[in-house]
């Protein structure tokens, strides 16, 4: 699920504008545009933040309020950037009996963001994931494409320290 | 159009082709409940309270958005679907806000209804987790309670497919979703125009106006106050709904009536500055015509138009008439006018509106409406509002005897009556502008093509040699048409009347609430008008300029319609504003 605005402040280039711009263009005449028009602005920006929802809504005559509510019910969508370590905390059956709700909340006490977000300076993102096929190693969870396994609460500073 | 045959609860029925089966059992008189449904605005089958049996149908279908076919066998009252929907009833109140007692809606609620219909017994039969929420309180005129929203998209359906503004609408997913604006943002950040048609719609608690009946209350108590009242056209063609009175019965008397005995030092009308805004609103029309003015020239009465037109049109405002509204000039007028003749400093003066609008509470508090340095207005309820104080104060409707307004600031006539629907304000210009014009009396006061309650209409009307092309719409949709026009220089028109209300006033967000049953098979806002154009055709006098308060006004106080004083007092400004 979405979450509300993102904590880590807009840096949109002129480029990406542009591209976006572009995309709406090609694409606004069309019935039902603004699914594909959404899923082309998180592949520019890799999110959809207020500034691109705006655009969107500036651009096509669409209520803020509509983009924010089809960003916000479909899960493909993301309102918040990923960081530049994307933790990634298995909540598949396996993970979950062994403990991993108990890691992912850790997590987020230690990081002060909730699942989907991102840390404001930009240094890690949090999310929920299902099965990353270790099923052996659970509770496991990722850092960008690192695997961590049988973890204990006790291990996250440990880890969380070795990136900088 | 070509027919179907089909049965419903074994009795033979005809319905027109492409008709849904709950159409179809409406004309037959069986009656389906629904809960999100309404006609032409919110057809999502999503409640399944309209749940039917069709024979040869996989599962249970929504009437509300299944179509009627040749043969089909149709069942809306068997046991299963009884159970269905007392089943789904219980459902929506695992997570609903059932305080009922102190609940606005409570003895008019359709969801309490239908709860007491179907015999639902145990409100938590089913306890699980409850969503939780803070109420909105941020917008002026109104606040949303989520905790009493059973997600129908009523509101959000009525505020982007008959409004155009779209500030509401479901967030999130599955057991998260609330209706909300874009990034949680309270309504009073968004760029909402305060029309309260939400409210109209929602069947539940979850919306209503902010009550202000308490502040009323403690200006009449405040012994040091003289406090005056002024009822919109609207108001008593639709109060009488409250206390049982068919739709469309004029109550004005008991109106007025009631007010006195709810402590009222004098009860006035708004019907009387809605003349005023017809003399200075045809002054101004006239002068934008002889000296090559902004035209079309737009009425400017209607609060959620007029913040709609800084919303979304910031750069067309020049159109609007600098009028202020009615409700603005009456307050204006009683805190300069009124206040100097009777010897009350305007501080010392409590001016109540009883409005058919939510707006209006919005409007009261913009800048440039202190004609005295003071608030032109300092309340305003609603026309609910007004039925929840006559009740608090234990007054008995029914039985008050018919009683007439006060002098100066009650005396009206035919044309400012008609402000109420949809092609009111136009008309009653128009019978003033004619004669001003053409220097004779009119044959007859009423421009018929500009009544009715289609969303735009359209006339021209030869005065003096110059065809004066009009236009009329209701319903900010509506209105968007025609600004888009003006906006791309397509339009070719003089004069535009615009009521942000579809239908006008009659049907504002401020009205009696009308149960979806009802709404989506009479045309309210037909029966409401009807109700004002009788109340005209029965004056003596119907036409703003020979109303002789309002020639006293001119004579004693503001000179000439258009004048520097008039303007001073009478006039206002508009901002640009964004689109959030």
């Amino acid at each position: 699920m979405a979450d509300k605005k993102a904590a880590v402040p807009f840096a949109g280039t002129k480029e990406q504008e542009e591209a976006l711009k572009k995309a709406i263009d090609e694409l606004k005449g069309e019935k039902g545009a603004l699914m594909p028009i959404l899923q082309k602005a998180q592949d520019i920006y890799g999110y959809l933040p207020r500034e691109v929802q705006k655009m969107i809504s500036d651009e096509t005559g669409i209520p803020m309020e509509k983009i924010y509510g089809v960003a916000t019910f479909y899960s493909q969508f993301t309102l918040n950037p990923k960081g530049r370590y994307r933790i990634s905390v298995c909540l598949g059956t396996a993970c979950y009996v062994k403990g991993s709700g108990d890691i992912y909340n850790a997590l987020m006490e230690k990081l002060g963001i909730v699942g989907g977000e991102c840390t404001p300076d930009g240094k890690f993102s949090l999310d929920a994931c299902r099965c990353v096929g270790a099923c052996g190693l659970a509770p496991v969870m990722m850092i960008n494409e690192e695997v961590y396994g049988r973890l204990t609460v006790d291990d996250l500073d440990g880890i969380l320290a070795k990136y900088e | 159009m070509e027919n179907v045959n089909l049965k419903i609860n074994g009795l033979n029925v005809t319905a027109p082709a492409g008709s849904t089966i709950l159409e179809a059992a409406h004309g037959a008189g069986i009656r389906i409940p629904t809960l999100c449904w309404l006609k032409e605005i919110n057809e999502i089958g999503a409640c399944r309270m309209c749940v039917v049996e069709v024979k040869g149908a996989k599962g249970l279908v929504a009437a509300c958005v299944y179509p009627v076919a040749e043969g089909m066998e149709v069942r809306t009252n068997t046991k299963r679907l009884l159970d269905a929907r007392k089943r789904t009833l219980e459902l929506l109140l695992s997570t609903h806000d059932k305080k009922c007692l102190s609940c606005v809606r409570s003895g008019h609620c359709e969801l309490q209804e239908l709860c007491q219909e179907l015999g639902v017994e145990d409100e938590d039969h089913f306890a699980g987790e409850r969503n939780h929420y803070e109420p909105d309180t941020s917008a002026v005129h109104m606040i949303r309670d989520n905790n009493k929203c059973i997600l129908c998209r009523r509101c959000s359906a009525v505020c982007e497919k008959v409004q155009s503004v779209g500030v509401i609408g479901p967030n999130n997913r599955g057991f998260a979703t609330f209706i909300g604006s874009a990034f949680e943002m309270g309504l009073g950040d968004t760029s909402c125009v305060g029309c309260g048609q939400c409210i109209a719609a929602c069947p539940t608690g979850a919306l209503y106006e902010k009550d202000n009946t308490d502040d009323v209350l403690a200006a009449i108590a405040d012994e040091s106050k003289h406090v005056v009242v002024q009822t919109a056209p609207a108001v008593r063609v639709a109060l009488g709904e409250e206390f049982g009175y068919p739709m469309g019965t004029d109550v004005e008397g008991k109106m007025a009536a009631a007010l006195r005995r709810i402590g009222f030092d004098k009860v006035f009308d708004t019907d009387f500055s809605a003349d005023l805004t017809i003399m200075e609103e045809a002054h101004e029309f006239l002068d934008r015509v002889q000296n090559g003015g902004v035209l079309p020239m737009m009425t400017s009465c209607s609060p959620g138009w007029i913040k709609y037109c800084e919303h979304y049109y910031p750069d067309q405002l020049a159109h609007l008439s600098s009028c202020k509204s009615p409700q603005q000039m009456f307050g204006a007028i009683t805190k300069t006018y009124y206040a100097e003749k009777m010897g009350i400093p305007p501080e010392d003066i409590v001016c109540v509106s009883v409005m058919p609008c939510t707006a209006k509470k919005f409007e009261l508090q913009r800048d440039d409406q202190y004609a005295a340095g003071v608030p032109d207005v300092d309340i305003s309820i609603t026309t609910r509002e007004l039925a929840r104080l006559i009740r608090k104060v234990g007054i008995n409707f029914r039985s008050l005897p018919d009683e007439g307004f006060d002098d100066p600031l009650g005396e009206s006539t035919g044309a400012g009556v008609i402000f109420g629907a949809t092609g009111g304000v136009m008309e009653a210009a128009l019978r003033t502008a004619v004669e001003k014009l053409t220097g004779k009396e009119l044959e007859k006061p009423e421009f018929t093509e500009v009544r009715g309650t289609d969303g735009i209409k359209e006339a021209t009307y030869n005065v003096a040699g110059m065809d004066v092309k009009v236009a009329v719409a209701s319903g900010l949709g509506n209105a968007k048409i025609i600004m888009d026009k003006v906006r791309a220089g397509e339009a070719d028109y003089h004069f535009i009347e615009i009521m942000c209300c579809p239908g006008g006033c009659v049907n504002g967000g401020g009205q009696p609430r009308v149960h979806a049953d009802v709404r989506n098979f009479e045309d309210v806002k037909a029966i409401r008008a009807k109700a004002l154009y009788d109340n005209d055709a029965a004056k003596t006098i119907r036409k703003s300029h020979e109303n002789p308060a309002i020639r006293k006004v001119y004579e004693e106080y503001l000179g000439e319609p258009g004048s520097e004083r008039a303007h001073q007092i009478l006039h206002t400004t508009y901002v640009k504003r964004t689109i959030n």
